[in-house]
Parts: structure tokens; C-alpha cells; sequence
């Protein structure tokens, strides 16, 4: 049945406060959601006063700067710094994005940060993300044909062949999008969710792949496909701007075309 | 604890192979819905402009064969795309044993509803 009430563990109570220091410049708020599963408390929101003046523009940089100079306690999964590695991916202000892209003048007054809804926690901003890998993994993306490769040469593509993956290719498999979808948070045991599904797409428009019809046959289900309704809040969250709803659009259209 | 692997969790009992029938016939009912709601409505309207919305004017107007036509094609489009559609919430929204109970209670409600619609036109329409 509907649960309607939280697990314990989902009530978060008050956390500690980090002054900045006293020779501080220009300073700015950030409330950040803390966890440790292992400690059996509750989770907290920890609040930091965090000097600008001396800190880069993102609120990767602001973590950074806070693990550094003020709780090195503080959890977060990054790498990259610019946006293609997908780590650091979490709730900012309210939105799925990503910490290294996400301007910290581009949001007003204090700055909420928690991990990705509806995951997993373990620990503060580090979401638990082995079945969004093993959704990714179960729509085999790769490429599969039973033609055998030239032996002179690569598989080619015509360049407007190759422009149809150019969109859903340039996914970093971040799950900003996956776990901003309300479907998602409701029956991800079962919906493989928008970054599966985009990435199911991706090889589906690949003209070179042969196993399109064993695709479809693996997505054409009431969960695993059809649980999106259209919400859209995928593409909205996308931090690199693309458009998983319009490639689970197309999906349901492939299986249609190939009823008719 | 379980020690399935997360692979196996995801593929589960595999791809049910099943859905797009349903999903096609939800937009094809809501298509068949836009001339039937809106001759409805107009007719509704119609009826009130005229001053004629007494009792005996609208058994009349249920009685003409091609109003009573119209109205059991609106009838059973609404049950049915209503059936496919409250499907879909539980199918989101339950889960666990009440799921299967819910999913099979909503559709005899909706055949209940369908049959006494239908069954209420015919009787004004045939007059017995």
C-alpha cells in the first residue's frame, strides 16, 4: 500500500553552525544536509558562513572551500570540476544539478544543498547510486550486430546518421535526471527511469546497431518503459540540456511504427 | 538481506513484452473524446438556452436515436479510457498484495458504471 509517513531516518533535525572567520569578506549561507548512516542519529542541516571574497564562483567550490578550511567531516563525491565526469551531482537550491556548473551568484539568499532525492544515503551528499548503474547496464549499451565488422576498416555511419546519437551520447549518466522524476522515486525497483531510457534510445537511432527489435522487446513493458508520463521534470533538470522525455517519446513511437 | 546481484534485481522477471497496446489506446480514447465531450457540452448548452431543461425535454432529447447513440459512444469511451487511466495510478501509486485487488475492483467498477449508463439510455431511447 501508499505509505504516507517518512522512516525515522528521513526526519532531519537541527544541525551546528560554522561561523566564518572574523577577517571575512563578503559571506554567504550554505545549509548542507548531513548524514553518517553509521552513527544511528538522525540526519542534520549543518550551516555555513562561507567567505566569498576568497572562494571560486560554483558551489563545487564553496564544498571544497568548507572541507578544506572549516568541517573537513563534509562528504561529497567530485572530480571532474567542469561538468563532464557527473560526480557531484546533487539537490542545489531546489534543482538536481551539478555542484561544478551551478553558479553561486546565480542563487538568491542562503544555499540548501542536499543529496539527489529519493536515494539511498551514504553519507551526507553521496547518494547510493548501484541500481541506476545496474538499470544502465541492463539495456547492454553496446553496440551489437550480427553483420561482422569490415575487416579493413570501421563500421561506418553517414554524418546525418551520426548527428541522430550526437544529443544522447553527450549524457554523463549523472542521475540529476532519473532522480528528479517523481515515476522514478515511486517505482525505480521496476521504471529503468530517464538516463537508462535515453541511453536505451541512443542505441536504438544507432544505424550501425543490428539487436534494435531485441531492444524494443526489452523495453516494451508497463514499468520498465511505460511508467513515464510525460513530466518532464527529467529534461528540465538535465544540467547538459538534453532531452530524455522527447527520446522516451520516440521509443513509444518505434513501438508503435512497428505494430502498424 | 538479499544477496542477488543489483543486475538481477533490474531485470527482474524480465520485459512483460506488454503496454504499448494500452498506452495507444489511452490516446486514442482521449481523441474519441474531443468531438464526443464537446457535441456534448454544446448540447448541454444548447438545451439550457433554450429554456428547455424540464424533465420531459431532456427524455426527449435522450430519445432522438442519434442523441442516444452519441451518448452511449461518450458513455463507453469515459468508462473505458477512465478504466485505463485509474489503472495507471494504482499501478504508480500501490503496491503489494492491494495492487492486484485494487487493479481488479476499479475494472468491474468501471464495467458497472458503463453497463448502468448504457442501460439507461437504451431505456429512454427503446421506451419501456
Amino acid at each position: 500500500m501508499a505509505k504516507f509517513t517518512l522512516p525515522a531516518n528521513s526526519r532531519i533535525g537541527k544541525g551546528r553552525h560554522y561561523d566564518a572567520p572574523a577577517n571575512a569578506g563578503k559571506t554567504r549561507r550554505f545549509k548542507v544536509y548531513r548524514y553518517d548512516p553509521d552513527s544511528g542519529d538522525n540526519p542534520r542541516v549543518d550551516s555555513y558562513e562561507v567567505d566569498l571574497s576568497r572562494c571560486g564562483p560554483m558551489v563545487l567550490d564553496a564544498l571544497i572551500k568548507i572541507k578544506n578550511e572549516m568541517d573537513p567531516t563534509l562528504t561529497f563525491r567530485r572530480s571532474c570540476r567542469e561538468g563532464i565526469c557527473g560526480s557531484c551531482a546533487m539537490n542545489i537550491d531546489g534543482v538536481n544539478t551539478l555542484a561544478c556548473t551551478k553558479a553561486i551568484d546565480d542563487i538568491g539568499g542562503e544555499v540548501k544543498i542536499y543529496p539527489l532525492p529519493h536515494a539511498a544515503v551514504v553519507k551526507d551528499l553521496v547518494p547510493d547510486l548501484t541500481q541506476f548503474y545496474a538499470q544502465y547496464a541492463s539495456i547492454q549499451p553496446w553496440l551489437q550486430t550480427r553483420t561482422p565488422a569490415p575487416p579493413d576498416r570501421e563500421r561506418l555511419q553517414s554524418k546525418e546518421e551520426q548527428e541522430l546519437i550526437d544529443e544522447p551520447s553527450a549524457c554523463i549518466l549523472c542521475a540529476c535526471c532519473s532522480t528528479s522524476c517523481p515515476s522514478y522515486w515511486w517505482n525505480s525497483d521496476r521504471y529503468l527511469g530517464p538516463a537508462a531510457l535515453l541511453q536505451a534510445y541512443r542505441w536504438l537511432i544507432d544505424s550501425r546497431d543490428e539487436a534494435t527489435g531485441d531492444r524494443l522487446d526489452d523495453l516494451e513493458d508497463p514499468f520498465r518503459l511505460y511508467r513515464c508520463h510525460t513530466i518532464m521534470n527529467c529534461t528540465s533538470a538535465c544540467p547538459k540540456g538534453l532531452n530524455p522525455a522527447r527520446a522516451i517519446a520516440e521509443t513509444k513511437k518505434m513501438l508503435m511504427e512497428r505494430r502498424h | 538481506m538479499s544477496r542477488r546481484t543489483a543486475l538481477g534485481h533490474v531485470l527482474g522477471l524480465g520485459s512483460a513484452k506488454d503496454g504499448t497496446g494500452h498506452w495507444w489506446a489511452q490516446r486514442v480514447s482521449a481523441v474519441a473524446m474531443v468531438p464526443l465531450g464537446l457535441w456534448f457540452l454544446f448540447s448541454v448548452a444548447l438545451l439550457i438556452g433554450r429554456g428547455t431543461v424540464d424533465y420531459l425535454s431532456v427524455i426527449d432529447w435522450i430519445a432522438s436515436p442519434v442523441n442516444a447513440v452519441a451518448l452511449i459512444l461518450l458513455i463507453a469511451t469515459m468508462c473505458y479510457h477512465s478504466a485505463l487511466g485509474v489503472q495507471v495510478v494504482i499501478e504508480d501509486y500501490v503496491h503489494g498484495g492491494t495492487k492486484v485487488v485494487s487493479l481488479v475492483l476499479q475494472k468491474f467498477a468501471h464495467a458497472v458504471l458503463a453497463a448502468a449508463g448504457i442501460f439507461a439510455v437504451l431505456r429512454i431511447a427503446l421506451g419501456s
